[in-house]
Parts: structure tokens; C-alpha cells; sequence
């Protein structure tokens, strides 16, 4: 099992990544700007997330919307942003590739001269909203910021969250855009992945005819955080009251970053948990003891640092307390006796299947040209999958039994998530915290 | 070295050729209808089981009892217990959901192709022996008490059920497919087992299989499952089940008299909006008139609406309209969430594009154009995936569309003219009796709602129940 590529690097830096899929008449063109939120500064978080909406508002010759010409050919596109990278996709016909690629090459070397304050503006009042209606408005919806806070100290960049503190947006200024944009968006921070109904050489051919007169960028200054693995500061305990109606609980670890030994292993004991009716704690917690309504354990895996959650909601008549003990005593009996022969073959096959349903796509956000970039820009080998999936075949009861001590009671960060004024819902000794 | 011309955006080319793979039918000796599709990409199957029953089948005074039995399909059936079947799922990898719309309850498991035979095992032993056990009806029942009650939490989730009953009230329609808490609390399991004996009905239901193996294969595979021995014992109706939901008795209801409610969110940070009103069912003849309508207005990121609200104003991050069209009826409706501050002048904004396009500012040849272009260019990519097909082939056999509305749909398409679109506007938008559903801070948009031309705007709870009077 492998996604076939072939990978040439331009001279002015851009990796330009081919891989053939001639199922359907359509080409998904991916572009990696290696650059995230971890590369703010504190008191100008938001920002990166912020440029790339600016990235869809033209460039100097297509002084208009981005969306326009794609979506008239009859393409879908979007990006996105995380802690570590900044993506843009569009998935064409194929007979719209040039069109693609002329967009995204003209807005690579040409965004600047059509950046307007007047787009700047209306951008910010744009993220400003999205930041309302999916972490203000949202139950629940600003427990990752809490979280966030305790798990990294203040000089760590993943103590803020990608889309930033509102104060911080409402700062942010034209000039900036102009240096991020220096700094970060040229090609030799960039990985271009073409996957889909094009011949190889022909797609090669464009990608060089299109990016190849960019002017290289200066080379990009790497981070210098240490990607040891830090555990919590002992174990900090937080109350936040919210317009909900069950209490939640949010248990979290700081682990080893992604492609780390011991990141995988978490990944599958995310899964032993959690993943479907016949896992352990959705099992026990959900079915036969009904203290809890849902579920999920995620190892959340990013370039500097990881950290492994549990989430559960408590069921009407039930506090955190219990739903607390319930869960650690959970985690503490894999950290003695490590999980069943049961549990790993069902998440042997809950893994390969993951992998295979990767490869049903060729596009958008996790397809084959979003994984080729992925591996490309964290460890410069595109054909990283089948290694990939032997760092999950790999994991024996024992390699997971060893990495469940990440997830100890003494290191770790407890979050009450309760409604308003009902403070007794919460884990005992927890410590109000303010996030807006 | 040849550089890029950027004088001008290149041309696109013919557009490349499509065609949707080929749909095999065959009806099983027990009436059950299968349909194959072949689909190579990758070792992967999706199994798609179509009953065309859902939450408008509730009887009346039962609302939310479709899909608590869909519900319980997967908690225990033939010799299997709930945690058998699930630890069966999980060592086949599979995904598998439930889905209860108000037309119909839809099953859906992918797998790895090697696993086909285990996963339709599975499936037809769900469909066909549920135990529906009383202790897992009362702890499945329970969750979806708690669900309802957390669904209070989520604006969006508030501001469609609110919507939903104010359109429709006692219709069908008009209520969710999870129902209420007081009908769920006076659910039986007996009234479970009455209402999957009587509704599913073998000649009723579809099954939907695509993925890489042949049709041949993949009907065996079907045969295997559910044409066993014990295949042949499934029990005749016992009552009569109108599939058409008696469409002579509940037609279009009529428009509310409310045409503006509040459900009150305190200090919320935005105002999540629901504007539209009933509007015709799937089969109607204006189908792809409406699609490309729909585009032009607030279908996708470079409509009307969208880029007045989000790109223009920055009021949002985003706004989008759409067309559900179902099989007695269906919804037209502006979603979006909007900033507080804002609200008024965001709902009149939208009202006044639902008025320009009928009348003012009609839709023009380049936007037509547009739209139909993205429309028939972008349909090859719909249907990538075997999840992606078998959903696509579960829609034609649910609305009883012919084979070949994929192969006419760009044509279809291609034949909206100026004169039908502008048409379908004046005909298909009624802003005369649109209702609005806000879910926001009262205190804050109370004030600036009065000047909307609606009246004074009335509260309700989030579950749309009853109107609390408001001064």
C-alpha cells in the first residue's frame, strides 16, 4: 500500500510533487506554506490564520475574489491553518489545471501590490466572526484555549490558539501582512503536490512554467524549540462555567510530537479507548455504567509537541468526580497490565482500514495530495504512507502499555467544563480560569 | 523557459468526458432490491441499506420513534448482543452510521472489500432480527432524552428546530427525527417492535453496494446475506403503510401568522438565522431551475448573498441558501450566524436580495452562465468515492428519479435558460411569506428588530413549543 509520486525540486526551492490517479476527470492541486500559528509572537497571535483569508481576495493580476474563475470551471477549494502549516487546495476538472495553477502562482508572487486596507479590514471583521461562531458561540467552545494555557508555558507557541485572541486581531496592521508574507510565502517554504488525471511530465512541465520565475525567498529561520517532551507542571486543575447544560470533563497530556517514537502507539490507545461501542471506555463508561453520554480520546499530533485528551460528557445525575475516577482508573489499569490481545487486533484493523480509506480521494483536506504534502513538508519524504502505517503495525501490547505512562494522574491538566453557577459539578480543588 | 502569460487568466479547454458507472438492479426472491456498482479505485466497499421510511412515518402523537428504531438496529439482533456487533464492527475497520432523515432511514457501512461477506452479514442480520431488547431500548431511549436536552446548547441546532415546527407545525415535517422529550419518555418497546415489523417491509427496501468488485461478486455476496435459510420468513404487512405520506392530507401547509421569532441566548456573541419558507417537493419539473437559482442567490461562496454578507459587509463568515427538497414538500431557507450588532441589518440585507432577484435586479446572462458552468463542471468530482456514489444512487431509488438523471443532469443544466431561472425566481421565492427564526441575544436585537416590517418580534423557547408573550 503506497501513494506512487514522483517529486522534483525547482531551483528557486518549490517542491513540486506528481502523483497519478486517472479514475475520475479531476486533478487536486495542494499547496503547503510551511509556516502557523507557532510562528507568531505572542501579543500578535491570529495572525497567520488571518493572511490566509487575505490569500482569497486577489492578487495583482486577478485584482478580484480568488473564488470566482475556480468555482465558474467547476472547482471546489478552501485552506486552512494549524499550529504548524498553512494549506490551499483546489480540486479541478481537468481540463481547469492551468487555471489552478496560474491562480496560485500569481497570488505566490504577486499577492502584495493588490493588499488593500480595505480587504484587510474586511477580513478582520470576517475571522472575527468566525472566531464567534465557532469558539464564542459554541457550547463548550473555548475549552481548547484553557487547555492550551495550562499545557504550554508562555514562551511556547502553541499556547495560543490558530485563530488568536481577539485583541491581538483587532491590532494587527496592514505593514504586517507585508512582512508575513515576505518572510513565509515564497517557494522555498512551499511543497506543491498535483494528484489526479494528469499525466506526470506534463504536470511537471506546468508546475515549472508557472512557479519557476518566482523569486526564491530568504531561507526560513527554524524554530528553535526543543521537541523533548515536557510533562505538565504536576497536575493543574481548572473550572470553567459555560452556557451548557451537562458538565464536561477534559483530561490532557503533554506527548511526544509528531512522527516521534511513542506518537503512533498513543494514536492506537486513542483508539482502544475510544474508537466505537465495542471500545473500553465507551464500553464501560457509556453502556454499562451510563455515567457518561459520549466519549473521545485523541492523540493530537503536531510538529513541536503533542498532547493526548479525553473528553467526556457526564450523564444527566452524574458530576465530574465520578466521571474523573471512572476515567483514570481506566488509564491506570493499561498502565499496569496494558491493554487486551483483543483490543489490539480490533485496532490493528481499525488502523489499516484509516490508512486504505485515505487513498479514496484525491483532494481536499486529508486526501492523497494533502498527505504527500504532509509528509513532504515534516519529514522531506512524500513516500513516507507505507512507513507510516508500519509505525502503527508496529505497536505491540507492550510499546503501548510503555506509552500509557504519558498519561499519568500526577501530570496532567483537569478541566470542569460545568453550567453557570454550578460549581459543584466540578473536579474538587479546581481553579476558576477566564477565557473569552 | 517559457513563462506565464498574465495578461489574462488561460483558457480552460474542452471539458473532459464523464460518465457514471454502471447501476445493476436485481430483486432478491424476498422482494428486497439491489443495486451494484463497480468502483476500482482502492480495496473498498460501501454497503447502503435505503428504507424509505423516516421521522414523517411517526404517528402522530409518537414523534422521534423512526429513529429510535433505526437507532437500536446495531444493539443486539439475531444471537449477537450490542457489544458482539460492535466488536464485530470494529474487527472488520468498518464505519458504519445511522441516519434518520424525515424521509427515510438509511444504513451505511464501508469496509475493506475483503471484508464484504462478514459486513452484509452484519447488516442483514440487523435489518431483518433486531432484538430490541428492553434494556437497551431504555438506555438507548435515555441518550436521546440527553442528546435533546444538549441540543439547547447549539444555536444552529435551536434555530433549525425552531424553524422547522414554525413551517410546518402538525404536517409530517414539522417535527425532528430525535422528537421530543415527552414522547420518548412514553415510548414502549413494544411500539418499536410493532413499528419495524409493520414498516420495514423487504419490498421497500433498497440495498445500495458499490466498490471494487464485480457486479457479479457483490451480488453474491448480497445473496449470501440475505437469501438464507432463514430469508424467507420475513412477515407480510400487517397494516397498510402509506409511503406517500398521504400527500392528499398534508399538502404545503400554509404560511405561519408569526413571522418573526426570538429565542432568547444571553450575551450571545452572534445571532444564528434561519429566513425561508415552504417551498415544492423533489419531483417538481423546476429542479434544475432552482439549482441554478440557488447558485446565483446564496448557493456557494460567490453568490449574492454570500459575498454581500461576508465579503462586502464582513457581517458574517458566512451565509448560504438552499433548496431541501423532499418528497411531500421541501424547505427553502438562508442559514447563517451573524454578529449581534449587526442582526437587523444583516436580516435586510438578505430580504432584500430575496426581492431584487425576483424583481430589480434579475439575474443577469454572466451570472447564468456562471452558475451553470459551475454546476456542470463540478459534477463529475461528486462522485469520487464509493460513499460518495452509493449516496448519489440511494437518492435516484429513494425519489424514484430514472437512472439516467446523472447522464442528463448537465444537459438538464445546460438547457436553464435566462427566461426559466428569472422565472423560477418570481415563482419559487415567496419574501411575502417568509418566516425568520432568530436565536440570539434578545436584550441587544430587540430594539432593532421592530423596524423590519414584521411586526414586533415574539419570543419562544429553544424548543419552539410555545410562544412566550412578550410585551
Amino acid at each position: 500500500m503506497n501513494i506512487p509520486y514522483t517529486k522534483t525540486i525547482l531551483e528557486n526551492g518549490l517542491s513540486v510533487i506528481v502523483h497519478e490517479d486517472h479514475t475520475c476527470p479531476i486533478v487536486a492541486v495542494n499547496i503547503w506554506y510551511h509556516v502557523g500559528s507557532k510562528n507568531e509572537q505572542p501579543g500578535r497571535t491570529g495572525f497567520a490564520h488571518l493572511f490566509e483569508h487575505l490569500m482569497f481576495e486577489g492578487s495583482e493580476h486577478h485584482n478580484r475574489g480568488y473564488f470566482h474563475p475556480l468555482q465558474e470551471a467547476g472547482a471546489t477549494l478552501n485552506g486552512s491553518t494549524n499550529t504548524d502549516r498553512t494549506n490551499y487546495w483546489e480540486v479541478v476538472p481537468t481540463n481547469a489545471l492551468q487555471l489552478a495553477l496560474w491562480m496560485e502562482s500569481d497570488r505566490m508572487a504577486y499577492l502584495l501590490p493588490a493588499l488593500s486596507q480595505e480587504k484587510f479590514d474586511n477580513q478582520r471583521d470576517v475571522v472575527l466572526n468566525e472566531r464567534r461562531q465557532n469558539y464564542e458561540n459554541r457550547p463548550y467552545g473555548l475549552a481548547g484555549m484553557a487547555l492550551a494555557e495550562a499545557l504550554y508555558p508562555p514562551s511556547h507557541p502553541y499556547r495560543w490558539m490558530t485563530i488568536g485572541a481577539p485583541e491581538d486581531l483587532r491590532a494587527a496592521k496592514l505593514e504586517g501582512a507585508h512582512q508575513f508574507f515576505r518572510k513565509y510565502y515564497h517557494p522555498g517554504n512551499a511543497s506543491l503536490t498535483l494528484a489526479g488525471d494528469v499525466d506526470t511530465d506534463l504536470a511537471i512541465s506546468l508546475a515549472r512554467k508557472h512557479f519557476e520565475d518566482i523569486e526564491p525567498g530568504a531561507a526560513s529561520i527554524p524554530l528553535n524549540t526543543d521537541r523533548a517532551v515536557v510533562k505538565s507542571q504536576g497536575e493543574i486543575r481548572l473550572l470553567i462555567e459555560d452556557l451548557v447544560e451537562l458538565p464536561r470533563l477534559y483530561l490532557a497530556w503533554r506527548t511526544p510530537a509528531l512522527f516521534l517514537p511513542g506518537d503512533a502507539e498513543l494514536d492506537v490507545l486513542a483508539d482502544i479507548l475510544t474508537n466505537g461501542k465495542a471500545s473500553r471506555l465507551y464500553r464501560k463508561l457509556v453502556h454499562d455504567r451510563r455515567i457518561v453520554t459520549d466519549i473521545a480520546a485523541a492523540q493530537d499530533s503536531r510538529e513541536l509537541s503533542s498532547f493526548f485528551q479525553i473528553v467526556a460528557t457526564a450523564a444527566p445525575g452524574h458530576d465530574l468526580a465520578e466521571v474523573e475516577r471512572a476515567v483514570t482508573d481506566e488509564v491506570d489499569y493499561i498502565i499496569d497490565a496494558g491493554p487486551s490481545t483483543d483490543d489490539l487486533e480490533r485496532s490493528m484493523v481499525q488502523v489499516e482500514s484509516q490508512f486504505v480509506y485515505r487513498l479514496g480521494t484525491v483532494g481536499g483536506f486529508g486526501g492523497k495530495s494533502d498527505q504527500l504534502n504532509a509528509y513532504n513538508v515534516f519529514l522531506g519524504d512524500p513516500g513516507y504512507f507505507e512507513r507510516d502505517l508500519m509505525r502503527y503495525q508496529d505497536a505491540t501490547i507492550s510499546r503501548i502499555q510503555e506509552v500509557s505512562s504519558f498519561l499519568s494522574r500526577t501530570e496532567r491538566v483537569v478541566l470542569s467544563v460545568v453550567p453557570k453557577g454550578c460549581h459543584q459539578l466540578a473536579v474538587a480543588d479546581s481553579r476558576p480560569v477566564s477565557v473569552s | 523557459m517559457s513563462s506565464v502569460d498574465r495578461s489574462q487568466l488561460p483558457g480552460l479547454g474542452p471539458d473532459p468526458s464523464f460518465s457514471f458507472p454502471e447501476i445493476c438492479k436485481t430483486t432478491m426472491p424476498n422482494g428486497l432490491k439491489v443495486c451494484t456498482v463497480e468502483h476500482r479505485t482502492v480495496p473498498v466497499v460501501a454497503f447502503m441499506l435505503l428504507i424509505p421510511i423516516g421521522s414523517a412515518n411517526d404517528p402522530i402523537d409518537k414523534p422521534g420513534l423512526a429513529a429510535l428504531t433505526g437507532d437500536l438496529l446495531d444493539e443486539g439482533s439475531g444471537g449477537h448482543s450490542s457489544g458482539e456487533i460492535h466488536d464485530a464492527l470494529a474487527r472488520i475497520g468498518a464505519l458504519f452510521d445511522t441516519d434518520v432523515s424525515s424521509d427515510a432511514t438509511v444504513l451505511t457501512l464501508v469496509t475493506m472489500a475483503r471484508f464484504a461477506d462478514r459486513a452484509l452479514a452484519l447488516l442483514a442480520d440487523m435489518i431483518r432480527y433486531p432484538r430490541f431488547d428492553e434494556m437497551e431500548f431504555a438506555r438507548v431511549r435515555d441518550l436521546r432524552i440527553t442528546r435533546l436536552s444538549q441540543m439547547s446548547d447549539v444555536p444552529s441546532a435551536v434555530a433549525n428546530r425552531v424553524f422547522t415546527k414554525s413551517l410546518f407545525r402538525e404536517h409530517p415535517y414539522g417535527h425532528m427525527a430525535i422528537g421530543t422529550e415527552d414522547s420518548l419518555r412514553l415510548m414502549s418497546v413494544d411500539e418499536v417492535v410493532a413499528f419495524h415489523r409493520d414498516r420495514y417491509v423487504p419490498s421497500k427496501t433498497t440495498l445500495v453496494a458499490v466498490g471494487s468488485l464485480s457486479h457479479e461478486q457483490l451480488l453474491q455476496a448480497v445473496t449470501g446475506a440475505f437469501c438464507g435459510e432463514q430469508g424467507e420468513t420475513h412477515t407480510p404487512l400487517s397494516v397498510e403503510v402509506d409511503f406517500s405520506l398521504g400527500v392528499s392530507s398534508f399538502e404545503q401547509p400554509s404560511p405561519p401568522t408569526e413571522r418573526m421569532l426570538v429565542v432568547n441566548r444571553p450575551s450571545a456573541a452572534q445571532s444564528e438565522l434561519r429566513i425561508g419558507h415552504v417551498t415544492v417537493s423533489r419531483d417538481t419539473p423546476d429542479y434544475h431551475a432552482l439549482l441554478v437559482l440557488n447558485m446565483i442567490l446564496g448557493g456557494q461562496f460567490v453568490s449574492r448573498i454570500n459575498l454581500n454578507l461576508r465579503e462586502d459587509k464582513g457581517y458574517t463568515y458566512g451565509a448560504r441558501t438552499a433548496f431541501d427538497l423532499r418528497r411531500v414538500c421541501g424547505i427553502f431557507a438562508l442559514h447563517s450566524s451573524v454578529q449581534t450588532r449587526v442582526t437587523a441589518d444583516a436580516i435586510r440585507e438578505v430580504l432584500a436580495e430575496f426581492q431584487m432577484i425576483r424583481d430589480g435586479r434579475p439575474v443577469t446572462e454572466s451570472e447564468l452562465d456562471s452558475a451553470r458552468a459551475a454546476l456542470t463542471r463540478g459534477y463529475p468530482q461528486r462522485f469520487e468515492t464509493v460513499t460518495q456514489i452509493a449516496s448519489a444512487v440511494a437518492h435516484l431509488v429513494l425519489y424514484n428519479l430514472p437512472d439516467d438523471s446523472v447522464s442528463q443532469f448537465v444537459p438538464h443544466i445546460l438547457k436553464v435558460d435566462l427566461k426559466t431561472v428569472r422565472r423560477v425566481a418570481i415563482s419559487h421565492l415567496d419574501p411575502e411569506n417568509l418566516l425568520t427564526v432568530i436565536v440570539g441575544d434578545r436584550d441587544k436585537i430587540f430594539p432593532t428588530l421592530n423596524q423590519l416590517g414584521f411586526g414586533p418580534p415574539i419570543e419562544v423557547p429553544p424548543d419552539g413549543n410555545e410562544v412566550i408573550l412578550s410585551n
